[in-house]
C-alpha cells in the first residue's frame, strides 16, 4: 500500500501481516532485500519493490532462496543492512549457504524471514524452519500478533548487528496472511549517500576487517556458540517475552507466534483467566533459562502450544529436567502426552478443546440440536468443492492434450511434476495426469532417473513438467543431469510469463525486475537450445498441434526432448478480464445426454466456464466466470459449442 | 474517534464465496472502513492455492478493546456475508448458532463436481431453506446479477458491501467507503463502485421490503 513508506510516526493502519513485516524492515532502514516468491510470503517483497527507488533501496527477486540469501549476504558484508524471504521450502534450498554464512557471520544487520505453512493451505509439505535455527546456532524470533511483526522485525536488525551474525524471525500462515492494527513506528532517513564497501585485507581472524571464510572451522564455531550465548543473555530481558494472568496460576500455558492468539481467544472463552497464566515467548530459540525457570516456578502445571513439531516443547523440558532440583518435577502437558495434534494446522477450537480437558470445565461450542440440524444441512446444501483450474486457464489445456498424447502412445506413461498451479495436474482438472510430484524442479530430477531404467526393463513414456519460474529455480539442474545422462525424457516448460501461482513476481525469462527496472531476459527455448537437443515451441490452446508434437517427442526415445507451451496465465495483467471470445453453445446441436459423447465438456474437461443446464439437459456458458479462451470449441465432437471474436 | 457500542464484543463477522468473486477485497475494504472509525481489527483469510476454485473465508473480528484470533471458533460468528450461497450454508453449519445472520447472494457457481454431474447443487429454494433452519435472520439479494448489468460480476462484492451497510449494524458509512476506494484503488474505479455500493443498500430495502 501507498501509506508503507509515509513518515507517519503513531499512525494506526489495518496491515496485512506481510505488509507489517515489510514496514519494520523499512523502519530499520533495510537497504538490500532479496526473496524468492512463495506463499504466504510473497507480499513482503512486493511491498518492499514498489517502494525501493524512493527509499533508495535493492530489492531483487532472485532465481532461487539460495542465491537471494547469498547476494543478500554481500549486502551485510559490503556494510548494508539487508534482508531475505522466502516460504518454509526456501530455507531449505539455501541451508547449504547458511551453514557457512552463520561460521562466518554477517557484518551490517541480516535478518532471514521464514514464512512457514502450517497446515500447508498453500504447499504440499508443513516442513519447519525453526529446526534450522538450531541446526545454524543462530537466534529464532517468533511475532505473537501483528504489531510484533513490524516491531521484532525491526528489532532483528539490531539483534543480529549485536552478536554479527544472521538473524532467522518467524512467521506462519495465519499471520503473514492475516490483517491487524499497527502503529507505525519513525522511518529512517533516506540516505542517498551511502558508502558501501567490503573490507577483507585485515588480518584473517578479525570480523571486521578479514576476509569472509569459515577456516579454521573449529575457531570459528566456537565464536559462533559465543555468539549465540550473548542472544541469549540477551533474550533474558526481551520485552517480546510477556506474561499475562495470576501470579501463581494452577496452569502455565507457554507459547509463541498464531498459537499466542488461539490461547488468548481459549482462555477468554472459557473464562478462566483466573486458573490460567500465559506466556508468551518471542525469543524461541536459544531459550532464556533464567526467564524460564522463573515462569516454571508459578505451578507444576505446563501446557506447551506451538506449531507444528513440539520443539519449543522439547527445548523447555530439557531445561525443566536441569532445573529440576530447585523447581521440583513438572507436569507436561502438550503434543507429546497427546494433548494436541502433532500435524496440521492448530486453532482456537483445539486448543480449547485440549484447555477444557486439561481444567476440566464444560464448553459447548453450539446448542446439540443446532449441532445436529447443521450437519443434517450440510450433508447436501454445501457440495464439496475440489481445486480447480481457473477458467482459461493454459494449463487444463496443456494437460489434456499431455493426458491424451500418454493415451496414444500407449505405453501406461505418466508426468513427473513440482510445485506451482500445474501441480494441481495431480487432479480430475489435469486428468489426473501427475503421478510424481516433489520440490522445485523434481519433475525433471525424478524423470531423469526414470529415463535411464530402460536396461531394467522399463518401457514407459517419461513426460516431465515444469514452469517458466520453476525453471531458472531449479529445473535447470534437472536438465543438464538428464541432457548429460542421455535420458530418454520429454520435458514440457509451461511458460505462463511470470511466476503466476504467487501474483506474477517476474524472473529471469523477462525483461522486467522486482523494481521495475529494464534487464536482460533469458531465452528458455535458447539455453535449452544450446544443449544440443530437439526443441518445439508450441501454443498449447491449439489442442491438435500441441498433441501432434507431444505424441511424435514421446515416440523419438532418443534422450531428451523439449516442448516449451507457451501462453499468459489468465489471471495475469494481459488476460485478465479480456476475452478473446464470446462464447456460446448452440441448443439445438448439442444432444447433452443423448450424443454419445458422454458429456465430454462438462464431466471430463471441467471448466467451471461451462456448466451443465439441469433443467435444458445441455450444457451452458456461464457468462460470469468464462474467460473467454475459446479452447472448449476443440473439445465438442458435435461442434456446439461456438465462439465470436470479442469486441 | 469515539467508537459506537459494538452488537457483541468482539463483532465476529465471516466473508465466504470462490477464489476470483474478490472475497479478500471485501474483507479489506470493510476493515479499513471500520478501522477509521476507531475499531480494531483483526482478519484471517485463506488464500493461495484454495483461490482456484476453492472455497475461500475471511474471518473479521471487530472489537473495541484488542486484536483477536484470526480465526472465530466454531459456533461463534454472529454475521456471514456470502458472495456464494451454497458456501454460506457450509460456514453456518460450521461457525453458526441460533442468533447468527445471513446476508447471501444468490447466484451460484458451480463445483467441478457439480459441473461433472458427481455432485448435486441444491436449488435456491432448498438454499434458503437451509438459511432460514440454520439463522435467525436471512437477506438474499441478487448482487452478481445486478454486477452483470453493471458489466463487472466482481462489483458483485461491493453491492454486497452496500447491502450489509444497509442493515446498519455497524457503523459504516458511505463516505469512509468513498476515502477507502481512493486509498486501495486507482481513481477511475471509485464511482462505478460508489454506484454498486449504492445499489447494495437499495436492493437491501427491496429485500427487507420483500419476500426474504
Amino acid at each position: 500500500m501507498s501509506y508503507l513508506a509515509d513518515n507517519n510516526e503513531g499512525v494506526q493502519h489495518l496491515l496485512l501481516g506481510n505488509e507489517a513485516i515489510a514496514r519494520g524492515a523499512l523502519e530499520a532502514g533495510v537497504k538490500v532485500a532479496t526473496g524468492y516468491p512463495g506463499t504466504p510470503s510473497s507480499e513482503i517483497m512486493e511491498s518492499l519493490s514498489k517502494v525501493a527507488h524512493g527509499r533508495n533501496m535493492y530489492v531483487e527477486w532472485s532465481i532461487n532462496e539460495k542465491l537471494a540469501m547469498e547476494v543478500a549476504a554481500a549486502g551485510s558484508f559490503a556494510r548494508l543492512r539487508s534482508m531475505c524471504v522466502m516460504k518454509q521450502n526456501g530455507v531449505n534450498v539455501g541451508s547449504d549457504f547458511l551453514l557457512h554464512l552463520a561460521l562466518t557471520g554477517t557484518r551490517e544487520g541480516m535478518v532471514i524471514i521464514a514464512c512457514e505453512d502450517p497446515g500447508a493451505h498453500s504447499s504440499i509439505n508443513e516442513g519447519e524452519a525453526r529446526m534450522f535455527a538450531g541446526m545454524l546456532e543462530i537466534p529464532l524470533l517468533e511475532p505473537g500478533d501483528f504489531q510484533e511483526l513490524k516491531d521484532m522485525v525491526k528489532w532483528a536488525f539490531d539483534l543480529s548487528e549485536e552478536i554479527r551474525n544472521l538473524v532467522m524471525v518467524r512467521s506462519v500462515t495465519r499471520l503473514s496472511h492475516g490483517s491487524g492494527n499497527v502503529k507505525f513506528g519513525k522511518l529512517p532517513e533516506i540516505d542517498t549517500n551511502v558508502d558501501a564497501g567490503f573490507q577483507c585485507d585485515g588480518f584473517i581472524l578479525d570480523p571486521d576487517k578479514g576476509a569472509m571464510i569459515s577456516m579454521p572451522v573449529n575457531h570459528f564455531h566456537g565464536r559462533l556458540q559465543e555468539k549465540l550465548k550473548k542472544a541469549r543473555e540477551i533474550f533474558e530481558d526481551c520485552l517480546f517475552n510477556t506474561y499475562n494472568g495470576v501470579e501463581k496460576p494452577e496452569l502455565l500455558i507457554i507459547t509463541s507466534s498464531a498459537c499466542n492468539l488461539y490461547c488468548k481467544e481459549a482462555i477468554a472463552l472459557l473464562g478462566v483467566e483466573d486458573r490460567v497464566g500465559l506466556l508468551k515467548l518471542g525469543t524461541t530459540w536459544p531459550l532464556p533459562p533464567e526467564l524460564i525457570k522463573k515462569n516454571l516456578s508459578r505451578t507444576d502445571n505446563i501446557f506447551i502450544v506451538e506449531e507444528v513439531l513440539p520443539i519449543m516443547e522439547g527445548n523447555i523440558k530439557v531445561l525443566a529436567a536441569e532445573m529440576a532440583p530447585e523447581i521440583g518435577v513438572k507436569n507436561f502437558y502438550g503434543k507429546n502426552a497427546g494433548n494436541l495434534p502433532t500435524s496440521g494446522e492448530l486453532n482456537p477450537d483445539l486448543v480449547l478443546d485440549a484447555l477444557k480437558t486439561i481444567l476440566s470445565v464444560e464448553y459447548e461450542d453450539m446448542p446439540e440440536s443446532y449441532k445436529k440440524k447443521a450437519q443434517a444441512v450440510a450433508l447436501t446444501g454445501a457440495p464439496n468443492r475440489e481445486l480447480t483450474f481457473c477458467p482459461g486457464c493454459p494449463h487444463r489445456a496443456s494437460f489434456w492434450s499431455i493426458h491424451g498424447a500418454l493415451k496414444l502412445d500407449g505405453r501406461k506413461g505418466f508426468v513427473c511434476g513440482d510445485i506451482g498451479c500445474y501441480g494441481l495436474g495431480v487432479l480430475p482438472t489435469g486428468f489426473s495426469t501427475i503421478k510424481a510430484l516433489h520440490a522445485m524442479g523434481s519433475g525433471i530430477g525424478v524423470a531423469s532417473g526414470f529415463g535411464k531404467l530402460r536396461q531394467f526393463g522399463m518401457d514407459q513414456a517419461v513426460v516431465a513438467v515444469c514452469g517458466d519460474s520453476t525453471f531458472f529455480h531449479a529445473g535447470i539442474n534437472g536438465l543438464l543431469n538428464a541432457v548429460h545422462h542421455s535420458s530418454d525424457v520429454t520435458f514440457i516448460v509451461l511458460d505462463n510469463g511470470g511466476t503466476a501461482m504467487t501474483g506474477f513476481q517476474p524472473h529471469p525469462g523477462l525483461t522486467v525486475n522486482a523494481m521495475g527496472d529494464e534487464v536482460p531476459g533469458l531465452d528458455i527455448a535458447a539455453i535449452c537450445g544450446s544443449l544440443g537437443i530437439r526443441v518445439e515451441i508450441g501454443d498449447p490452446f491449439d489442442l491438435k498441434g500441441t498433441q501432434e508434437t507431444l505424441t511424435e517427442l514421446i515416440q523419438d526415445k532418443k534422450g531428451v526432448k523439449v516442448l516449451i507451451l507457451r501462453k499468459n496465465c489468465a489471471l495475469s495483467p494481459e488476460r485478465k478480464n479480456k476475452k478473446d471470445y464470446e462464447m456460446h453453445i448452440d441448443e439445438g446441436i448439442c444432444l447433452g445426454e443423448n450424443c454419445g459423447c458422454n458429456r465430454l465438456c462438462t464431466r471430463i474437461f471441467r471448466c467451471p466456464g461451462l456448466v451443465w443446464d439441469q433443467e435444458r439437459k445441455t450444457s451452458r456458458i456461464d457468462e460470469a466466470i468464462c474467460a473467454g479462451c475459446g479452447v472448449c470449441v476443440d473439445i465438442c465432437p458435435a461442434e456446439a459449442i461456438k465462439k465470436k471474436e470479442a469486441a | 474517534m469515539g467508537n459506537s457500542p459494538l452488537p457483541k464484543e468482539p463483532y465476529n463477522i465471516i466473508i465466504t464465496g470462490v477464489g476470483g468473486q474478490g472475497n479478500v477485497l471485501l474483507s479489506k475494504l470493510l476493515g479499513n472502513m471500520l478501522t477509521r472509525r476507531g475499531y480494531i481489527i483483526t482478519i484471517g483469510e485463506t488464500f493461495g492455492a484454495t483461490q482456484r476454485g476453492g472455497s475461500v473465508m475471511s474471518h473479521l473480528r471487530v472489537s473495541a478493546r484488542s486484536s483477536w484470533s484470526p480465526l472465530i471458533p466454531k459456533g461463534r460468528a454472529h454475521m456471514v456475508i456470502a458472495l456464494e450461497p451454497t458456501e454460506g450454508i457450509r460456514v453456518l453449519a460450521n461457525y453458526g448458532n441460533p442468533q447468527v445472520k445471513i446476508l447471501s447472494n444468490t447466484r451460484a457457481i458451480h463445483p467441478v463436481g457439480v459441473i461433472a454431474g458427481e455432485l448435486q447443487y441444491p436449488s435456491i429454494e432448498e438454499i434458503r431453506k437451509s438459511a432460514h433452519e440454520l439463522a435467525s435472520e436471512v437477506w438474499f439479494i441478487d448482487a452478481t446479477d445486478e454486477a452483470l448489468r453493471l458489466d463487472n460480476p466482481v462489483l458483485g462484492n461491493t453491492i454486497m458491501l452496500g447491502a450489509f451497510a444497509g442493515l446498519n449494524m455497524l457503523p459504516l458509512e458511505k463516505e469512509d467507503f468513498r476515502e477507502v476506494i481512493l486509498e486501495m484503488m486507482p481513481e477511475d474505479k471509485l464511482d462505478i463502485n460508489l454506484k454498486a455500493y449504492e445499489l447494495g443498500a437499495e436492493m437491501l430495502n427491496r429485500a427487507v421490503s420483500g419476500t426474504a
